[in-house]
């Protein structure tokens, strides 16, 4: 049995067939070629597969692809406008806040989810907020200051 | 001078801050990692992991798998022919078992279907007649005679007899008169220590791609810090010659030393051959846990002799590592390291590798040495205790220094680890008040660092631009390192030079990205490329002057005449000897194939200040300063990064990560979920201090960063932990249970 699905993601309206018991996570990459969140743990423990549903910050690996139905997903992709960076995206460059890079866009969307909502965390709001986005390369430090930055930039603006 | 020798210079963009080529792909999630590639017809591959951990595999019928519709291939160990080679053997029999399971996960079986669901439910169609053996996962246990020898026929001949029968390995190192040693100790202390293996924990699972062709010719996408070492590993597990085997590595997400080997590439490559089609393979965590490399786990003891004043007199470890159920030679390189802080008169380590029924152990940063300087570094904070002496203080007086011999042979050249404990002395973290509740641990650190081979070509395109072409790929900003090392030798911005990581048909063969050796002998060979191109340039701006080539020099990015007697020409740029390069001679390209020596050893302090909660044993890292010299730190960022994260990777080993077996031999906490690596909020800010010693065996003076940082933490915090409830405790990871168990029998 398959199951059609129409949703938004980053804005875009798409269409999907899968099973019902497809994960989002699987959905973005293998179906819509979304391949920037990534598959860390497959259980909800690492953030690697973070994407926001409804504005909302989810593990897409615990998100099944049916459940996306008439909803709104954001991804890593749709972080960026066009070639202009988010501020976040330029302060994890301009403060070496990633090494391997893979956890990056999970951290990012998580970051940007954050900072909607609490434009001026304090430090150990951002390390809280940023506990279910594994990092195993920088050891946060940098991570931390690098989400700071983004945001005094963005209260700036 | 040798031409790679040291000299002091002013640097123009060698110690910059520059942004990283590769960083916009990984800020937008468009970096290509491994398992993100695709191929046309591509097949998932699936693999069926064993669940005991010691059995014989007496048959395997895969006909029902094969005959579900969709499944185009199912291998298993019949499939592959071994080497002769026992380093190849194993990897061979590790990547898919021949005729007996060795470890909970070990793989026994794959298959390749159309779709997941069709690989899951072919797996669940294998049948798999086991007969389970007696087993063993405790390396103390492994080593009695009566343990089940886990694999008969690996013992070397190094062995002593009488040593049990799972003891593969023994190795020795020293000098001097221990004996008299100790009889100048006004004190000896002896402790024996367990460490807990521990996993490399990337974020990203291995993953493959493969495609192998009916001609033989072979085409494999992975994650993995080596393409080449998985060229030369899978050629000869499948038979094949290198040349018709390319590997193209993808974005690493994570390596640590657990992605220079092979585990799921030759087993999609061999899938792929039987289905002729593409198949990909993607680990699971909890294949990543139960099947991958892990850390050797240890037992150790450790005696050391002082003298009031706080000379250490003697020391002396015994080193007992597994490496699991295969041959592993990490001990040797803790039983090398063990002392490595120290000028001692009289020193001895000894080492045993010994089978248990673990998975193959991989390398993991610093390999076998933070668990004996855990050892050591934890007597000598003893000793101080019982002295009442400085912790720094006693280090400065006993540290390694230029002209030590080292207590595994080499004499030390110029070396930073006096600098380093200086610096930690007058820091402002070492002199802050603690307080109440509050404790301060201490450890030294060391790596021996490597250098190997390596292969670089560097062309010249006319319009001024470099492209630099390596062969390792990049884990935490080595591009960026590479780039700005070309740039500043032949002296041109930073922002003119592209570095690219090749896959193994486009170079020559380069050596894993390991041993803290890429900016080291990467560098070297681009430094020496450089001045290749710069020799060609030089002679192409002589030609158009019609003079001499030795008579033309290159400085600030452009050829000029050497003298007043070479005549008078204007300088000739980089960008405008290249732009008429098809007139001079053709295209314009510097190449240096090397295996690098004069890798310089690194040393590291850190200090750490944490609590512990009396009630739960949960500790809490409130502040840490990790010192440590770079040599010359290339790109100052990412060696900070190198500290930063050696360290957090530290603080998990020392408080939480291990691997936890069950009275089955089955791993019991294969997930993040059990496995608790650090999170954001379980940390403080980590401060890097770099020092720069520099290192006289690179032209500019590098060193490798990548490894020392992960050694001083599980010392450091179990000083501050022993120091804070008032008993020394002698087992890693220190988790609130062992930590509540120390206070009550404080």
């Amino acid at each position: 049995m398959s199951i059609t699905v129409s949703t938004s993601v980053n804005g875009d309206a798409v269409e999907f067939v899968c099973p019902p018991e497809e994960t989002l996570l699987d959905a973005l990459r293998n179906r819509l070629g979304l391949t920037g969140a990534k598959e860390g743990c497959g259980t909800g423990d690492c953030g690697a597969c973070s994407v926001t549903l409804n504005g909302r910050l989810v593990c897409s690996c615990l998100v099944l692809a049916a459940e996306a139905e008439g909803q709104e997903i954001g991804t890593i992709e749709g972080l960026a406008q066009g070639d202009k960076l988010h501020p976040l995206q330029q302060a994890f460059i301009d403060h070496a806040a990633l090494q391997c890079g893979v956890c990056t866009p999970g951290i990012l969307v998580a970051a940007d989810a954050l900072l909607k909502q609490n434009p001026e965390p304090s430090d150990e709001e951002v390390r809280f907020w940023l506990a279910g986005n594994l990092c195993r390369c920088t050891g946060y430090d940098k991570i931390v200051r690098a989400v700071q930055a983004a945001a005094a930039e963005m209260r700036r603006a | 001078m040798a031409f790679d020798a040291y000299q002091k210079r002013e640097f123009k963009l060698v110690g910059t801050r520059v942004p990283r080529p590769d960083g916009i792909d990984k800020v937008t999630g468009r970096a290509m990692y491994g398992a993100d590639p695709v191929a046309p017809g591509m097949l998932v591959g699936r693999i069926l992991r064993s669940p005991h951990a010691h059995a014989k595999i007496v048959a395997i019928d895969t006909s029902e798998a094969l005959a579900l519709p969709g499944v185009k291939a199912v291998v298993t160990g019949a499939d592959f022919v071994l080497p002769q080679d026992a380093f190849l053997a194993d990897i061979g029999e590790n990547a898919m078992a021949q005729g007996k399971s060795l470890y909970d996960g070990h793989a026994v079986a794959a298959v390749a279907a159309i779709s997941a669901e069709v690989a899951k439910a072919a797996l669940k169609k294998i049948k798999v007649t086991y007969e389970v053996l007696p087993h063993v996962t405790d390396v103390d246990a492994a080593m009695k005679a009566a343990a089940p020898v886990v694999r008969e026929g690996l013992r070397l001949e190094s062995v002593p007899d009488g040593a049990g029968g799972n003891v593969t390995h023994f190795c020795e190192f020293g000098h001097g008169d221990l004996a008299a040693g100790f009889a100048k100790a006004d004190k000896i202390v002896e402790r024996s220590f367990k460490t807990a293996a521990t996993h490399q924990g990337y974020i990203e699972p291995h993953a493959c791609l493969a495609s192998v062709t009916a001609d033989g010719k072979a085409d494999l996408w992975c994650c993995t810090q080596g393409q080449f070492n998985v060229r030369w590993l899978c050629s000869e597990l499948m038979g094949m010659e290198a040349s018709q085997l390319r590997v193209t590595p993808s974005e690493i997400g994570g390596g640590f030393g657990g992605k220079t080997t092979v585990f799921i590439e030759p087993v999609a490559l061999m899938l792929s051959k039987k289905a002729g089609r593409p198949v990909k393979i993607v680990m699971s965590r909890d294949e990543v846990f139960r099947a991958t490399g892990p850390t050797v786990s240890t037992s150790i003891d450790v005696k050391i002799g002082m003298t009031k004043d706080g000379r250490i007199t003697a020391g002396e470890a015994k080193l007992r590592y597994s490496g699991g159920a295969y041959q592993c030679m990490t001990v040797e390189m803790g039983g090398q390291a063990a002392f490595a802080c120290y000028d001692l008169e009289a020193v001895r380590t000894q080492g045993w590798n010994v089978l248990t029924n673990r998975p193959k152990e991989a390398a993991y940063r610093a390999p076998g040495a933070p668990q004996a300087i855990y050892a050591v570094e934890s007597v000598v904070d003893e000793l101080c205790q019982e002295f009442g002496l400085d912790p720094i203080e006693v280090r400065i007086k006993n540290a390694a220094k230029k002209g030590t011999k080292s207590s595994y042979g080499p004499t030390f050249d110029d070396i930073g680890l006096m600098a380093t404990l200086e610096a930690a002395k007058k820091h402002p973290h070492y002199t802050a008040p603690l307080k109440p509740g509050q404790a301060r641990g201490v450890s030294c650190g060391f790596w021996f660092n490597f250098g190997g081979n390596t292969c670089v070509t560097l062309n010249v395109n006319t319009d001024g631009t470099v492209g630099v072409t390596e062969g390792n790929p990049d884990i935490g900003g080595s591009r960026a390192s590479i780039s700005l090392m070309a740039a500043e030798e032949l002296g041109i911005p930073y922002e003119k030079v592209r570095t690219i990581v090749a896959d193994t048909a486009s170079l020559g063969f380069c050596d894993v990205t390991d041993g803290s050796r890429v900016t080291f002998a990467v560098g070297i060979a681009t430094i020496r490329a450089a001045r290749d191109a710069i020799k060609k340039m030089c002679g192409r701006a002589a030609k158009i002057w019609g003079i001499a080539e030795e008579a033309v020099e290159w400085r600030e990015g452009a050829a000029h005449p050497a003298g007043p007697n070479a005549g008078k020409f204007p300088p000739m740029t980089l960008a405008e000897i290249a732009a008429v390069s098809f007139q001079t001679g053709g295209p314009i390209a510097g190449h240096h194939e090397v295996n690098a020596d004069g890798a310089g050893v690194s040393f590291g302090v850190h200090l750490v200040d944490l609590e512990v909660d009396k009630e739960t044993g949960a500790t809490k890292i409130q502040r840490y300063t990790v010192f440590q010299d770079a040599g010359k730190a290339v790109h100052p960022d990412y060696v900070e990064g190198q500290m930063q994260g050696g360290a957090a990777q530290g603080i998990g080993w020392a408080l939480n990560e291990e691997y936890i077996y069950g009275d089955d031999g089955r791993l019991q906490n294969a997930g993040f979920l059990d496995y608790r690596v650090p999170v954001a909020s379980d940390l403080p800010p980590i401060e890097a201090v770099i020092l720069e010693i520099p290192n006289p065996g690179h032209p500019y003076g590098v060193r490798g960063v990548g490894e020392t940082s992960i050694v001083p933490p599980l010392a450091a915090i179990s000083n501050g932990i022993s120091r804070a409830v008032g008993k020394r405790l002698q087992q890693l990871p220190m988790s609130p249970p062992r930590v509540l168990k120390a206070i009550k029998s404080a």
